[in-house]
């Protein structure tokens, strides 16, 4: 699927170190545009690592990533990325508009200030995410799920072409995991890229159409139904992972995975 | 001008001044580089003073300034190697260089206007002596040095007001933005660096931190939004200054002294009165929430037991009730199959577990509200009481 589309990123060869500990080996990867894709693996797999150093936000050992075909620096605006929410403070003396209008300070440069144009598209990206009553509320007085609709806000006020999410379902409720699933489907269905860093192995499926199975290494990647199999999770887990289904049309609940067990 | 207004301008000057890239540094949870900064700008001082011979030429601003900035690139440089944890780093690079300058200081320029006391708590009241010519005026030195400074801070915040407030809020965002936190960073270093040495000869090493933490932390108390910390910030900074230096006059006392002392009784006041995160604020939601629980629980209990058979009232309920206050557990042997003494007022307190005191004021209270109602000593809901059982709990 989608292979004649360029692709939305294509790792080569790359690896990071902290220290002298090897977190990403040799990473080859390559993301077809407008897929939305899922990365696993275990705690300490690298998820988050790759991400950021496809953003440039760590270094690198080796290797490098391109974004539609160029390094990321030229590409920041077709970019967006969503932190995990536990990487900033919620006791900043700031409001949700506010926050939801960084997401466009990129676009402004330097020195240049939002206006009346950038409070307008923070108000849509609002209520996109059914936030919009909350706009003049102090962050450090949403829930979990609002502190997450708040960044979801901050990437679509962006309009990218390609989204990096670092485990936007961590901590939050049904309804808002819902809410957010559809967002990203329906940014699929506009043709962007979604990438998720994902925990939860037993919505693989039904979630996403892509996946990347990584663990320090790059297990394998590509559709769901030609990757996402017991053989592969065995290889990314270890132990016993027990996928119970061959085939990806199998309900979610009869997909058991114990990655916490 | 009088020589008082002078002084009195200077003050305001230089504790505006330090008040605005504070609460940058109090965001950034680096209020302890503050700390270091204006310590070790001495060695700049020192060095300056030594090249030029002078104590008011612009040369000691800048090597101060550097010296400042010195001091947080080498407390990252340790802090990098992993070995030490930054709070460590700054407690070994600052004294490093403070005292080198005190060495310096006590060798060779023992009789000079460089001696420790003003180095640790400043001279303001003899500022009006040193002077200068600007446009035909005659100023002092330090007001003018000052107020340069402040303009300078005004408008570097000014203008990368929303850079600094990304790079504060989010760093990883703003990298990826592409602003550059680094840079971002050590000009914020470097302004306070600026504004440490211009107050140093004001308000002396250790006041400058004072100037610097506390009314951003006070701010912090009283504000959501960045915008509205730096204003009430500098707003403490002026009225510390104007308050410490009425203070200081009144009392013959140190004026540098009295402005720290000033900004310490405004945070106080503040931590203790604040409207929304004060102390008192504080105990008063906790009182007011766990009564505001407690009638939720027995609104609770309530509607749970509705509808049970109630007690028949005759003599042996009386005695029972006598009884069960006592001491008796649970559920009385004594009750008819299909009776239960749940809502009963006198055996509320057993079943939740309350002491008897409490469960009266809080039966008394919601009588009170129109939420129960009490007949032959049973307790029901009333209409508006069921009505807040079905709502979610919300404080």
């Amino acid at each position: 699927m989608a292979t004649s589309n360029p692709l939305a990123i294509e790792v080569t060869n790359l690896t990071v170190a902290y220290q002298e500990t090897p977190v990403l080996w040799d990473i080859d990867l390559a993301v077809p545009a407008g897929v939305l894709m899922a990365i696993v693996g275990p705690n300490g797999a690298g998820k988050t690592t790759l991400i950021k150093a496809i953003l440039e936000l760590i270094p690198s050992a080796s290797g490098q990533a391109w974004i539609y075909g160029k390094p990321y620096r030229q590409q920041r605006h077709l970019v967006s990325y969503v932190p995990q929410r536990g990487e900033v403070d919620w006791d900043f003396p700031t409001t949700v508009q506010d926050v939801v209008m960084m997401g466009l300070y990129g676009q402004l440069g330097w020195i240049r200030r939002p206006g009346r144009r950038e409070k307008q598209l923070a108000r849509e990206a609002m209520n996109k995410v059914d936030i919009l009553e909350l706009k003049d509320r102090q962050i450090s007085q949403l829930s979990g799920g609002q502190q997450q609709r708040v960044f979801l806000a901050r990437a679509l006020i962006q309009n990218a072409q390609l989204y990096l999410m670092d485990e936007p379902f961590q901590g939050v409720d049904a309804t808002t995991e819902r809410a957010i699933v559809t967002l990203l489907q329906s940014l699929r269905q506009q043709g962007k890229t979604v990438i998720v860093v994902h925990h939860d192995l037993h919505t693989v499926t039904s979630y996403f159409d892509w996946v990347m199975l990584l663990n320090v290494h790059q297990i394998d990647s590509g559709p769901i139904e030609a990757v996402f199999n017991e053989d592969n999770l065995h290889r990314t887990y270890g132990g016993h992972v027990g996928i119970l289904s061959s085939s990806a049309d199998v309900p979610p609940s009869q997909v058991l995975a114990n990655e916490y067990s | 001008m009088a020589p008082q207004t002078e002084v009195l301008l200077i003050a305001i000057v230089v504790a505006a001044s330090c008040a605005l890239p504070g609460v940058f540094l109090v965001l950034r949870q680096m209020s302890l580089m503050s700390d270091a900064i204006s310590h070790s700008v001495l060695l700049g001082i020192v060095i300056g003073f030594f090249l030029t011979g002078r104590i008011d030429s612009p040369l000691l601003l800048i090597l101060a300034s550097a010296t400042g900035v010195l001091t947080v690139s080498l407390v990252e440089l340790l802090n990098r190697t992993q070995l030490v944890k930054e709070d460590a780093a700054i407690g070994i690079v600052f004294p490093a260089l403070f005292s080198l300058a005190v060495i310096l200081i006590t060798r060779y320029a023992g009789n000079v206007h460089l001696d420790q006391d003003v180095v640790l708590l400043g001279e303001i009241a003899l500022a009006p002596f040193d002077r200068v010519t600007l446009f035909g005026l005659s100023l002092p030195y330090s007001l003018v040095v000052m107020g340069t400074i402040l303009i300078i801070t005004l408008s570097v915040i000014g203008i990368f007001y929303k850079e600094l407030k990304i790079s504060t809020f989010d760093p990883g965002l703003s990298i990826a933005l592409g602003f550059s936190p680094g840079l971002l960073h050590y000009g914020l270093m470097s302004l306070t660096s600026i504004i440490a040495v211009g107050a140093f000869d004001a308000v002396g090493a250790i006041l400058v931190v004072a100037l610097m933490i506390v009314p951003p932390a006070t701010a912090y108390l009283l504000t959501d939004q960045l915008f509205s910390m730096l204003v009430v910030s500098f707003l403490v900074g002026i009225v510390s200054a104007v308050s410490g230096y009425g203070i200081a006059i009144k009392f013959d006392a140190s004026i540098a002294g009295a402005m720290a002392t000033m900004a310490g009784f405004c945070f106080l006041l503040t931590f203790l009165l604040a409207p929304q995160r004060g102390l008192l604020a504080i105990f008063y939601r906790r009182f007011r929430q766990k009564w505001l629980f407690a009638q939720r629980i027995l609104l609770t209990h309530l509607a749970n037991h509705e509808g049970e058979g109630i007690l028949p009232k005759d003599k042996k309920n009386a005695k029972h009730v006598k009884i069960s206050t006592a001491k008796s557990k649970s559920i009385n042997p004594i009750l008819p199959p299909g009776k239960s003494d749940q809502c009963h007022l006198h055996q509320l307190h057993h079943y939740l577990c309350w002491n008897v005191g409490f469960t009266y004021k809080i039966v008394n209270q919601a009588q009170k509200q129109g939420l129960v109602q009490i007949e032959n000593q049973v307790l029901r809901l009333t209409n508006s009481g069921r009505q807040i059982t079905a709502q979610p709990f919300i404080q």
